[in-house]
């Protein structure tokens, strides 16, 4: 019966969004009020429905209602509880399930907090995103229901995979769809904005938290990814630019491009069909991301659900949305009045270069990430863009993003001073100069791109905090002054700060661990010795143990520094029952220095074991900076302005709506 | 010109739709079966930097051979390699490298650390001989029969079970075809 009312609700919920999706918008052509009026209860009433079929859904999982075909499929009485839960959406059904339930929440919450919208802008916003869902409910209700039933209803489930059975890849979707989703909100003011033919800052002002809430989910989303393969795949690499991870990337490097233009917009009025676009793109970018891992159109480690009629459906879907909204554009954007003057030195001007970059940086990717597809589709060759494409494109373009990172803030809006700038930030050049020259006489015979990227990373942290210390006028006021000033500093100012040091951090962490990481791959026999980046490390011995739903085989290596004991680590190679399947669990002692990370294999029969040993100097860094990065869009997100919404609103009604955000 | 500006996006979309839904019919994991049962590509590669024998079209004939796509950026390859090390060393079928898109340093690098299970290598630096092979993904393993065609493609890591189920079985076979 929970089955069924939820595919009902699901089917409700389709009527709801059909409605949701039309009316409004020709209300707000026509000037029908009551037409208007109905976007906020019908958003309401999507979320609503999609929130019950999401409960009946996990509902099925965590009574192992094995009559239901997916949990069937996914699930198995033996599973750990938490797993019951997160395998809800770690099948292709139910991930689609729960991609619908964030686009209806944030549809609500626009809804919802959205009280100081123009009504027939908020009405069309509304729409916009009742017609994705429209798109995405008969999606899932014509090729993918996630309620169907088995009759006779099996004993029991047949599992789920077993590498999805881990925290980081439990919670990894739900915040990547957070971001994918989030960045539908975005789309969704860019559309109304075109049908409007009016875009000004107050626009922007509301575009952008959303941008940034769904960039801090994806950035998040990203960020577990790569520790999830750091992890579990055993090899210590944490990125391998696989059609999924680029995926999530492309977007996340548009949404990037899109926080910092809405700014120009935002203050300046400036550079709107351009922000316009990179709205439509970032959202079309994670559509082309759900095709290319639901679709198997790509070749991926991944990918775990392919149909072909899924992914003739999605690309139809893709074809509506993105192609329909691109020509929107095509036919409205000319028409937006150009906004504000500017010259090429300017703030401007470093956020149109930070632009252009990144965007040069997502065509590649896409280039990459297509190419074999388009070279079996017209030059029938079956090839592959292995990392060194993507590593050299990348280094490339991120050298100047990198440089102009650390500079754009120090400019003027309208018209910068170059020299000015260049002048102030002589300590950041020195400073990276000096880490550069120390890297170099360290590096013994490694890679001299490590130069390059402690020279960059050095130059980015040290400007950073040289445009925070000028803004303060740290040492150059009395300490009081210096206070009063930082007091006062917008928190939006502190976001951008507290962000570019944690792109500053991940810099560090990927130069450093690439560079200097020590690895040993060898057979151990008990009691054996073997020194990794200064850690002695002894094997103990490997042994048997049995988990709730899995056998392991677990070492032990006992880790000492000069004969002081610091730690005793337990790698694992487990072996799944249902489905049957191995995975690695690497073991890892993480520290800011660095990471010291132990893989235990197959034994060779005659008392030893194949082991895999690496010490990775900052590579936490990685992820650190990362969170740092996320913790300065939340930090800007505070910002009093951005939840006020409009400035021209009175105080009183202002303050209330912070209050309600 | 203007109008153009704001085209661009809708002309690219299209193109990359128009891949897309030619390569929703494509599957990529398919052997391109044009080239089984074909005689390898002509060519002639020196060998991976440090080593003496190089790799051509005429090592490939007169016995069965594998020939491993490997390259040191690869993850996966690690995860055979000791396969292939334990295949070399038993002497059961000689085992080619063939060594795609790698610089040369990290190549001789690579087989320093891991092991080198190759009777001979071939260094592919610009890759050519790969597409010709239809290589499209690393690590590939082709088995190549005595009058030098390709017999089988296997995609991905080599596991044990492909070893012992598919491909030394089709190894004996043909040795026993002749």
């Amino acid at each position: 019966m929970i089955a069924e009312s939820g595919h009902f609700a699901l089917i409700l919920a389709l009527l709801v969004a059909l409605v949701q999706g039309t009316l409004p918008l020709i209300g707000a052509w026509r000037g029908y009020d009551m037409w208007v009026a109905l976007a906020r209860p019908a958003a309401t009433a999507q979320f609503l429905l999609i929130a019950f079929a999401f409960a009946s859904l996990t509902y099925a999982f965590v009574a192992s209602d094995f009559s239901v075909a997916n949990v069937f499929a996914n699930s198995h009485s033996a599973k750990p509880m938490l797993y019951k839960v997160t395998g809800v959406w770690g099948n292709h059904e139910g991930s689609l399930l729960l991609w619908i339930l964030i686009l209806a929440a944030f549809g609500f919450m626009v809804s919802a907090f959205g009280g100081n919208l123009p009504a027939r802008l908020r009405a069309r916003v509304l729409s916009v995103q009742g017609l994705i869902g429209v798109g995405f409910l008969l999606f899932i209700l014509f090729t993918s229901n996630p309620f169907e039933r088995l009759d006779p209803a099996p004993l029991d489930g047949r599992g789920l995979n077993p590498l999805l059975q881990d925290p980081g890849l439990a919670f990894h979707p739900p915040f990547l769809y957070l971001g994918y989703v989030g960045l539908s909100i975005a789309f969704s003011f860019a559309v109304a904005a075109l049908i409007e033919g009016r875009v000004d800052p107050a626009w922007a002002r509301w575009v952008r938290p959303w941008t940034l809430l769904a960039w801090c989910f994806l950035t998040v989303g990203i960020a577990i990814g790569s520790w999830w393969a750091y992890y579990e795949l055993g090899w210590g690499g944490w990125w391998f630019w696989d059609p999924v991870e680029n995926a999530s990337f492309m977007p996340w490097l548009a949404a990037t491009a899109l926080l910092h233009s809405a700014v120009v917009v935002e203050k300046r009025d400036a550079l709107k069909s351009w922000t316009i676009l990179l709205a439509i793109l970032a959202f079309s970018l994670s559509l082309l991301g759900t095709f290319l891992v639901r679709s198997g159109v790509l070749n991926s480690v991944h990918a775990f659900a392919t149909d072909p009629t899924r992914g003739v459906f999605i690309l139809a879907f893709l074809v509506l949305v993105v192609g329909g909204s691109l020509t929107l554009f095509a036919v409205r954007a000319p028409a937006l009045a150009p906004g504000g003057f500017f010259r090429p030195i300017s703030r401007e001007g470093s956020l149109v270069l930070n632009n252009a970059l990144l965007v040069v940086i997502t065509g590649a990717v896409l280039l990459g990430t297509l190419y074999p597809l388009f070279a079996d589709a017209l030059l029938n060759r079956k090839l592959t863009v292995g990392a060194p494409f993507f590593n050299l494109i990348f280094t490339l373009l991120m050298t100047p993003l990198l440089i102009a990172m650390a500079a754009g803030p120090l400019m003027a809006w309208k018209r910068g001073d170059l020299t000015g700038v260049l002048n102030r930030l002589k300590i950041a050049l020195v400073a990276a100069l000096v880490l550069g020259a120390l890297t170099w006489m360290w590096l013994a015979d490694g890679p001299m791109l490590a130069v390059l990227g402690m020279v960059l990373g050095g130059w980015l942290l040290v400007g950073t905090l040289q445009e925070w210390a000028g803004r303060v006028k740290l040492f150059r006021a009395p300490i009081g002054e210096t206070l009063r000033r930082a007091g006062n500093l917008p928190r939006a100012a502190y976001g951008m700060t507290i962000a570019h040091i944690g792109v500053a951090l991940v810099i560090f962490g990927i130069t450093a661990s690439e560079t200097w990481t020590e690895e040993r791959l060898m057979v151990m026999k008990p009691g054996q010795v073997v020194t990794v980046g200064g850690y002695d490390m002894e094997f103990l011995g490997a042994e048997p143990i049995q988990g709730p739903n899995y056998s392991s085989l677990q070492g032990r290596f006992r880790v000492t520094v000069a004969g002081e004991h610091i730690t005793t680590m337990f790698p694992e190679s487990r072996v799944y029952q249902n489905p049957p399947m191995e995975t690695t669990e690497a073991a890892i002692r993480p520290t800011a220095a660095s990471d010291l990370y132990a893989v235990v294999g197959e034994s060779d029969g005659e008392g030893g074991y194949g082991v895999r040993l690496y010490h990775k100097p900052l590579i936490s860094w990685i992820w650190i900076g990362s969170l740092v990065m996320v913790l300065g869009g939340f930090v800007s997100l505070s910002d009093r302005r951005l939840r006020v919404g409009i400035p021209s609103r009175s105080k009183a009604a202002a303050s209330g709506a912070a209050a309600q955000a | 010109m203007r109008s153009l500006k704001y085209t661009l996006p809708i002309l690219l979309f299209v193109v990359i739709a128009a891949a897309l839904y030619v390569g929703l019919s494509l599957n990529p994991k398919e052997i391109p079966s044009a080239l089984i049962d074909k005689p390898v590509p002509e060519f002639d590669l020196p060998p991976v930097q440090g080593r003496e024998l190089g790799l051509a079209t005429a090592n490939l004939k007169g016995e069965v051979t594998l020939v491993n796509v490997f390259a040191s950026w690869c993850v996966a390859c690690r995860s055979e390699h000791p396969l292939l090390m334990d295949l070399g060393a038993s002497g059961e079928v000689p085992v080619y490298g063939l060594n795609y898109k790698d610089k040369p340093d990290n190549a001789e690098a690579w087989l320093a650390e891991w092991g080198d299970p190759y009777g001979r290598t071939g260094a592919d630096v610009k890759g050519r001989v790969g597409i010709d092979f239809g290589v499209y993904g690393v690590p590939e393993t082709f088995v190549i029969d005595r009058q030098g065609r390709i017999a089988y493609k296997h995609i991905g890591p080599i596991r044990r079970e492909d070893l012992d189920n598919k491909i030394l079985p089709l190894v004996k076979k043909l040795r026993e075809e002749g």
